[in-house]
């Protein structure tokens, strides 16, 4: 209790208190007084009596230290005075301390703001209860590892598991929401009634939906997400109970979900309804497959058990029923699911980050010492003094923290920024994909990192100079001139330190090179038509009309004449589904070739008949569909030329016949043959698809896609508004351009981003590096004027100068080159998932680094070599 | 904190505050003679290290000071007990006894150490 008083005051005691120490000069002072009188009184002469009173004291000096000493905390009175004093040093330097606050600070804003990333995509748990509990169902074909299951397999494989305590199914379906404004298309979710139980999410009102609320006699009910609760009902509590009426359907309101709530497979839906079998024939059938599955694994079951488990009953399943055939079915975690295909693509980008910001320190480091080189007499002079090794090393730590502390600062109010940008550039329709970026911030996840990283530079910034220091004696520093062999000390360690930013740097351009490199290649696969000047847009048709086919038909071409008319449209076209996204398949029969009931799945698509002049793809054999092609006339269909080589070898399709295996539709006759057009996505190879014409076989739901003269992007609003004439019940969405949609697509899109933001990293790198080469090489030079001097006095010539200074230069970059080359080729096959069309030690990509990163370096270290050869001898040996 | 000086801070401070309590308020100078004359001068105490020795029972709150004119007319600082002091006396000056009897048996010729 004592102590702790006592250490309370000393603490405060931190104080600079002037008044103290005047209070003990004066105490000190009266003590010698009295002493004194008594000494004279004693008989002493004045100057005796004062000698004897000083000597009893045992010195002035000495009890004012063991006092001050006693009065506050020695150890936290050096830090202090320690870090007032770096403070003042750094600010004496403006053009040092904000060059290195600056560089440092962005290394840890690049990788704070990345980590942050990763925190909210990888570290941070999905919003369920035991979230590493959920897996996904799929069924498994030979084309499609993770396909979506059929009603009545998910029925099987729910009463027939081992593994699970709980299964549900759900699918994502566009919804029509009739408003007071007319019709608008929402995101939905239907859901099997045990679905958020089995997730562990309660709803934030109201009550979740009842077992066997999904059955097909059930009352229409639907749970709203929060945002719609939110923007459509201004979160009003009575909306319980209200209806609302979705696909032409009157559905109550039962509940509200919780605000964090997020389900990425579904995307961002606002109505939750209950999966009723009636609402839609392919549920009804055990060879349509529209659903995905989720699960909870029971206690102490293995995701590889649960696999085997359901690999064993899909196999059952294929035994008892002809449809099933080639089903297999795959269990895969939730998480997986979630967030696997963004993993490497993060990993990739944090370890690029933290590649900046290890040159960041580097760069830093080797500023540090060179002032510390520069402070070498001043730290001779203040162990000359008294000055203890602890005291010193601890005075640099003390700069190092101070210097890193502000950087810290820097980064973090710049991490915040760089999140925010990043955010505002992944663009809606990727959030849609990734709500869990929504809940990205500086947390104290981030903050930990933040602290982790600035201390591991700290170290590096401050160990560096500090164990540099204990080097040589440290009195040689007095010696006037002396630089031999502590300057050649420092050299080396700094061309250490220039050879390691340089190899960095090249690592990061060459994975920034191969990854555009990528992206590029991607743009620029064949995708068999032109996308420029292309306008779509997705239609759902009015609930009216639903599954009336010659009324589906009448409105889609009235919509085509409609938007024919607009100015600058040169044509227009429909189909079920737009290229670059994959999608519907079929299963077929070539009529006249052995058929054993396998399943020929292939790509399917119903579209008008000027979708492929529109596109501009090339036919290659046949004719396209014309209007004539209608319901009264015998199907036909396009197959493109992966369909024609696969089901067709060696023999001309055109005039041959498909058919549906099992359907009592007519088969088709094949009239045209089209060059493969990019259908799914652009990294993997064209699956065979089919083309079947609108007119005989339309589809609710289709796109528009419209080709014009003029920019494509000032199309889109017309088009809306020149459909929402034709009715305002027809609902539209989706509005992109067809770039758009190319560019964001999932393959494209991750490329990019990865691209872009590793470019960013190497760029900085390439300038911090050549920064860094430029300070090693012009202290080098600074350090050896005398000698260029003499070499000059004695008759060099200047281009010799050159020579030596950029040969010394030459050998940091060849080595930072060569090291790096051989790292990148090792970094880039950890990054083999990301790349498209290139190798990972793509020849061009490595020349292309090295020459810049060469180019630039030579030029960093051209700057100093200039100096080198105007040295004036003269003044060069007056110098010393 | 603990070394070796601590220990005859210890007993330092013991005397200090005994010193304190028989001379009522006293001046550190006053003290380091006082401390010295009951020692009967078999004590030399460097007076220097009395001061951190106050200090430190000043920061404890075992005494207080406040500055005074001595008897010949000097400006000083007097030091005097206060109630935590006072306790912290009885109970130093009783631990202190008990040390030195139980020391005292030890070396004491009749005492049986085993």
């Amino acid at each position: 209790m004592m102590r702790l008083r006592a250490w309370l005051v000393r603490f405060a005691g931190l104080r600079p208190a002037a008044r103290r120490e005047r209070e003990l000069a004066d105490e000190i002072e009266s003590h010698l007084q009295l002493h004194i009188d008594d000494n004279l009184r004693a008989g002493m002469r004045p100057e005796q009596a004062r000698r004897d009173a000083i000597l009893k004291l045992g010195g002035v000096e000495p009890t004012k230290e063991a006092y001050r000493d006693r009065s506050t905390i020695p150890f936290l009175e050096n830090l202090l005075r320690d870090t007032r004093f770096a403070i003042r040093q750094l600010r004496k330097n403006p053009g040092f301390t904000s060059t290195a606050v600056l560089v440092l600070g962005l290394g840890i804003c690049a990788s704070v703001a990345i980590f942050a990333f990763v925190d909210a995509t990888l570290i941070k748990p999905l919003p369920y209860r035991d979230p590493a509990r959920l897996v996904g169902l799929f069924e498994t074909v030979q084309l499609c590892p993770q396909c979506p299951l059929s009603y009545p397999d998910y029925l099987d494989w729910k009463r027939l598991n081992k593994v699970f305590t709980a299964a549900d199914a759900f699918q994502t379906d566009g919804l029509t929401l009739r408003t007071g404004k007319g019709a608008e298309m929402v995101g939905g979710a239907q859901v099997t009634a045990g679905f958020f139980k089995t997730l562990g999410v309660a709803p934030l009102l109201g009550r979740d939906f009842l077992t066997g609320e999904d059955s097909p006699a059930a009352p229409r009910t639907v749970l709203l997400s929060y945002s719609a609760w939110q923007k459509r009902y201004a979160g009003n509590a009575a909306v319980l109970g209200q209806t609302v009426t979705l696909n032409g359907d009157p559905h109550t309101i039962i509940g509200v979900l919780p605000q964090d709530f997020h389900f990425a497979v579904t995307g961002p839906a606002e109505f939750w309804t209950a999966l009723h079998t009636n609402t839609n024939s392919c549920l009804q059938q055990r060879g349509c497959h529209s659903l995905s599955g989720i699960a909870r694994l029971r206690d102490g079951v293995s995701i590889r058990t649960a696999d085997a488990n359901i690999k064993l009953i899909a196999g059952e399943l294929e035994k008892q029923y002809p449809s099933n055939r080639g089903q297999g079915g795959s269990v895969m975690a939730l998480t997986e699911i979630v967030i696997g295909r963004i993993r490497p693509i993060l990993i990739v980008l944090l370890c690029g980050a933290g590649l900046l910001l290890l040159i960041a320190s580097v760069n830093v480091t080797s500023l540090v010492l060179v002032r510390a080189e520069s402070r070498r007499r001043e730290m001779a002079v203040r162990s000359a003094l008294g000055g203890s090794r602890a005291r010193l090393v601890s005075q640099f730590v003390t700069e190092g923290v101070v210097l890193v502390a502000a950087a810290a600062a820097f980064g973090l109010v710049a991490a915040r920024w760089l999140m925010q940008l990043l955010i505002s550039l992944i663009g809606a329709d990727q959030m849609a994909g990734m709500p869990f970026l929504v809940g990205l911030g500086l947390n104290f996840r981030v903050f930990a990192f933040a602290g982790a990283v600035s201390a591991a530079s700290a170290a590096l910034v401050s160990i560096a100079p500090a164990w540099r220091s204990f080097l040589p004696d440290l009195r040689e520093g007095l010696a006037e001139g002396s630089r031999g062999s502590a300057g050649t000390t420092w050299r080396r360690f700094g061309a250490n330190l220039v050879v390691l930013e340089l190899a960095t740097a090249v690592v990061l351009l060459v994975g920034a090179g191969l990854l555009g490199k990528s992206f590029y290649r991607l743009l620029h696969v064949d995708m068999g038509m032109q996308p420029d000047h292309l306008a779509t847009l997705r239609i759902a048709e009015p609930d009216s009309i639903r599954d009336n086919n010659p009324k589906v038909v009448a409105l889609a071409r009235e919509v085509m004449n409609r938007i024919a008319g607009l100015p600058g449209v040169e044509s227009v076209a429909i189909s079920s589904l737009l290229p670059v996204r994959g999608g519907n398949t079929m299963w077929i029969r070539v009529i006249g070739h052995p058929f054993h009931g396998e399943h020929n799945e292939v790509g399917y698509r119903q579209v008008s008949s000027g979708y492929f002049t529109t596109l501009r793809a090339r036919l290659l054999h046949g004719r396209y569909f014309t209007e004539a092609d209608d319901a009264s006339k015998p199907p036909v269909v396009i197959i493109d030329r992966a369909l024609a080589e696969k089901y067709f070898p060696g023999e001309d399709p055109v005039g041959k016949r498909i058919a549906y295996p099992g359907a009592s539709s007519p088969p088709m006759e094949v009239v045209g043959i089209v060059d493969d057009i990019k259908e799914g996505a652009l990294d993997e190879t064209t699956w065979p698809t089919m083309y079947v014409a609108f007119n005989q076989d339309p589809d609710d739901h289709f796109s528009l896609v419209a080709r014009t003269s003029k920019a494509e992007q000032a199309l889109l609003p017309t088009l809306a508004a020149a459909i929402h004439g034709i009715d305002p019940g027809i609902s539209t969405y989706e509005q992109r351009t067809m770039n758009d949609r190319i560019n964001n697509t999932p393959a494209a899109y991750l490329r990019r981003c990865s691209a872009w933001l590793v470019g960013g990293f190497a760029v900085l790198a390439l300038l911090l590096g050549a920064a860094g080469l430029y300070g090693v090489i012009a202290y080098s030079v600074s350090q050896r004027t005398r000698e260029i001097g003499v070499r000059i006095a004695l008759g060099a010539q200047r281009s010799s100068v050159y020579r030596l200074i950029l040969t010394e230069a030459g050998w940091l970059i060849v080595a930072g080159i060569i090291i790096g080359l051989v790292c990148s080729v090792a970094a880039a096959t950890l990054i083999r998932g990301l790349l498209f069309g290139v190798r990972s030690w793509d020849v061009p990509t490595l020349a292309a680094v090295a020459a810049v990163l060469g180019a630039s370096a030579l030029l960093a270290s051209f700057i100093p070599a200039r100096r080198a050869a105007s040295v004036d001898p003269v003044d060069a040996l007056r110098a010393e | 904190m603990h070394d070796k000086a601590d220990v005859w801070q210890g007993t330092l401070a013991l005397m200090v505050l005994k010193t304190i309590e028989t001379m009522g308020s006293l001046h550190g100078y006053g003290i380091a003679r006082r401390i010295e004359q009951t020692s009967g001068n078999l004590l030399s105490l460097n007076y220097g290290t009395l001061y951190p020795a106050l200090l430190k029972l000043e920061q404890e709150g075992s005494i207080a000071s406040e500055w005074g004119v001595s008897e010949n007319n000097r400006k000083a600082k007097f030091y005097k007990l206060t109630r935590r002091g006072r306790q912290q006396l009885a109970k130093e000056a009783r631990d202190w006894r008990q040390a030195t009897a139980i020391l005292a048996r030890f070396l004491s010729p009749s005492g049986d150490a085993a």
